[in-house]
């Protein structure tokens, strides 16, 4: 017998554990918090799970997290060392910070010294010393309005990873976020606020993570602020469990002549969904959103995006590549917006997946929306198994067949790693890469 | 070395190939001329175990073995190389990182010692010297955004690091000015040895300008309809193939 779900009642637990949460010591917050809050959960209340019916969830259905109902309050388990270890990706060098369900680790490694007025640390702590102007950053991008499960991370947040650096210090320290999430049944909301003032410079790692095999929701949120004439260089990496569900939203905006880079990589998860909203809020601001997808087994991730080109003289850019082998699934969607007035922008988006099984699939939509008539604005796509012809050129110098399609998918992640400019992680990346596409390339081989 | 003999071949069930017979001993430079759709590509693809051809008939014999029995791959670390007259881009990996991989996977293949970076780096400047090429491409994307020219170049720089028995150039003048005709023919000029043969596939006479061949071909409908020396193929660029056609119609 399959149990029937009520979609339009799946919110109410949600709603009530906020109730509990807002009446707890643990909520504690300033004022401008507990409203935002408390409008958000409404906003959650109201929208309710998102459905298949919806143009911004037609591919990517939420059955699987309906049929649990997720707890918020599930009590962290700070992951050690070894479990640190096993993320992989380390520098010694990065200023660390590990996040447990939400809630920034107490006990974690000191950080190594910062340049002053630079913070990285915990967002409680910086609300209740209320010595940085954080209610004109926090849960103010409007993201909670964008995507439901924004407003519902919004709700819950008490705590989270802030990184605020101010004007015209350039750290050449690397931060390394680690959102840990673990507990069958956690729902977790971590959450990162990162603040560049006017001609800042920061390089910036998330990586959301869990026990592999465990079931849990991480929904986190990060907003990047980028000041005028300031850079970040932002890359995600999402290795959550491959039972876990990731439901992710991105907001970055980035002020007159300021730069933000964000590469994010979709390793993990049984379903991932992440909203990235890019806003270019200035004059000759740019935006550069790429992506790379490697996935196998039945996993499946689904990509929203959204280029706000709100000023003249913006550049975006945005490439996300995907590797699909197995039943898994990609979903892409890109929107453009050119808005009246933003003139000589330059917009280009490109979208290549390739599939590695007949059962693979990938789904991929451009959207532009252009009200400004002197702009630059191109997409494309393409889909489809290894090329015959590329395989018979490696073959006929020498490579066999499953090395040949190992090289020519490893190419294509390449593709994207290569704009990694932190160079521990991309020597880091083209490892772990090559190690995971042997895995699903050597799959095929022996599907046959 | 090869033997071909009585070979038939095609593609979706067409045959294209209709009875090639064509011997070729080692130190051999051999031209194969023929007009568009006499199947010369066709030979070149099917010498290199392109998976689209079916062969329906005859033999190939390589170094006393079937040929025809072996996959691409083996093909090539037994010594048979392929310039393809239309190289293909591989995304995302540079030239030297390729030419590492193919090296590495046909000395494996033969039970030789891989190289590593250093050495395979040390071997590579070998041959950019030999062939008088600076290392422009080699850390470019495989031929991605490469002039026509330069994919060209590419392939004769892959013989160099890959030092086949028999090289097989599908066309590689065809689209090339006549300093870049030059320069793929004094590569291969340079590459000449007792131990190698060459099949140059071309429509045009041009390359045998900088090339000596020690046996002509011409190919129309599937067969080879004339051999003989260098001569022939001035012949053919006085005469063009319409002699040759218009022969056979006779016949």
């Amino acid at each position: 017998m399959t149990q029937t779900i009520d979609r339009s009642r799946a919110h109410e637990p949600y709603v009530a554990a906020f109730d509990a949460f807002a009446g707890n010591g643990a909520a504690a917050a300033p004022d401008w918090l507990k409203e935002r809050r408390a409008a958000a959960i409404a906003r959650f209340a109201d929208h309710g799970f998102p459905t298949t019916r919806e143009e911004a969830w037609r591919f990517t259905d939420l059955k699987p997290l309906l049929e649990t109902t997720f707890d918020p309050a599930v009590a962290a388990a700070t992951p050690d060392a070894a479990a640190l270890a096993a993320l992989g990706f380390a520098d010694e060098r990065a200023a660390t910070l590990v996040v447990a369900n939400g809630r920034v680790a107490a006990d974690a490694a000191p950080l190594p010294e910062l340049p002053a007025g630079v913070v990285v640390g915990s967002l409680a702590a910086a609300l209740s010393d209320g010595s940085l102007p954080l209610d004109a950053v926090l849960a103010a991008s409007g993201i909670d309005a964008r995507t439901p499960f924004g407003a519902l991370n919004t709700a819950f947040l008490a705590d989270g990873a802030l990184v605020y650096v101010p004007r015209g210090v350039a750290l050449d320290v690397p931060i390394h976020v680690v959102f840990h999430s673990s507990g069958a049944h956690a729902l977790t909301a971590g959450r990162l606020l990162v603040v560049l003032e006017e001609g800042a410079t920061a390089t910036l790692v998330e990586t959301h993570t869990g026990p592999e095999g465990q079931r849990y929701w991480s929904n986190p949120v990060t907003e990047l602020v980028v000041g005028a004439n300031a850079r970040l260089d932002a890359y995600r990496l999402q290795r959550e469990s491959t039972a876990a569900y990731h439901t992710a939203a991105v907001h970055s905006r980035v002020d007159r002549d300021g730069v933000c880079s964000l590469i994010t990589m979709s390793f993990g998860a049984a379903l991932s969904r992440q909203d990235i909203v890019a806003v270019l809020a200035g004059p000759g601001a740019e935006s550069t959103v790429n992506g790379l997808s490697l996935l196998g087994g039945r996993q499946h991730v689904d990509y929203h995006t959204v280029l706000d080109h709100a000023e003249p003289h913006c550049n975006s850019w945005e490439y996300f590549n995907g590797v699909f082998g197995d039943r898994a699934r990609g979903v892409f969607t890109g929107r453009i917006i050119v808005r009246p007035g933003a003139q000589k922008t330059d917009a280009k988006q490109t979208n290549n997946n390739v599939l590695l099984s007949a059962q693979a699939r990938a789904d991929s939509q451009p959207q532009l929306e252009i009200y400004a008539d002197d702009v630059k604005c191109t997409h494309g796509a393409t889909l489809g198994p290894i090329d015959d012809a590329h395989l018979f050129y490696l073959q006929s110098r020498g490579l066999s067949d499953e090395d040949a399609r190992k090289l020519l998918t490893y190419g294509f992640a390449s593709e994207i790693i290569r704009g990694v400019t932190y160079e521990r992680l991309a020597a880091w990346l083209d490892g772990f890469v090559q190690t995971r596409l042997a895995a699903l390339t050597g799959g095929v081989t022996s599907e046959g | 070395m090869l033997e071909i003999h009585d070979l038939h071949a095609g593609i979706d069930g067409t045959e294209i190939l209709k009875g090639i017979d064509l011997s070729v001993r080692p130190g051999e430079v051999h031209a194969i001329m023929g007009p568009n759709g006499s199947g010369k590509s066709t030979l070149a693809q099917v010498l290199a175990g392109h998976p689209a051809y079916d062969v329906t008939g005859g033999s190939v014999t390589y170094k006393g073995e079937d040929l025809l029995e072996m996959e691409p791959d083996e093909r090539a670390a037994a010594g048979v190389f392929l310039a393809f007259q239309y190289p293909v881009e591989i995304r995302g990996i540079t030239n030297a990182y390729f030419l590492q991989s193919a090296v590495n996977a046909q000395r494996k293949a033969r039970g030789e010692e891989e190289l590593d970076t250093i050495d395979f780096a040390t071997l590579l400047e070998e041959k950019l010297k030999a062939i008088d090429w600076d290392d422009g491409l080699v850390y470019r994307a495989v031929n991605e955004g490469f002039s026509g020219g330069e994919k060209k170049r590419n392939e004769i720089l892959q013989l160099a690091a890959l030092e086949p028995s028999l090289a097989i150039l599908d066309e590689t003048d065809s689209g090339l000015d006549i300093d870049a005709v030059k320069s793929v023919a004094e590569a291969v000029n340079r590459f000449r040895s007792p131990d190698r043969a060459f099949i140059v596939v071309t429509h045009y006479q041009r390359i045998l300008n900088y090339l000596t061949p020690d046996h002509v071909h011409v190919l129309a409908r599937g067969k080879v309809v004339r051999s003989g020396g260098k001569e022939l193929a001035l012949e053919l660029e006085e005469k063009g193939y319409d002699w040759i056609t218009a022969d056979l119609a006779a016949v």
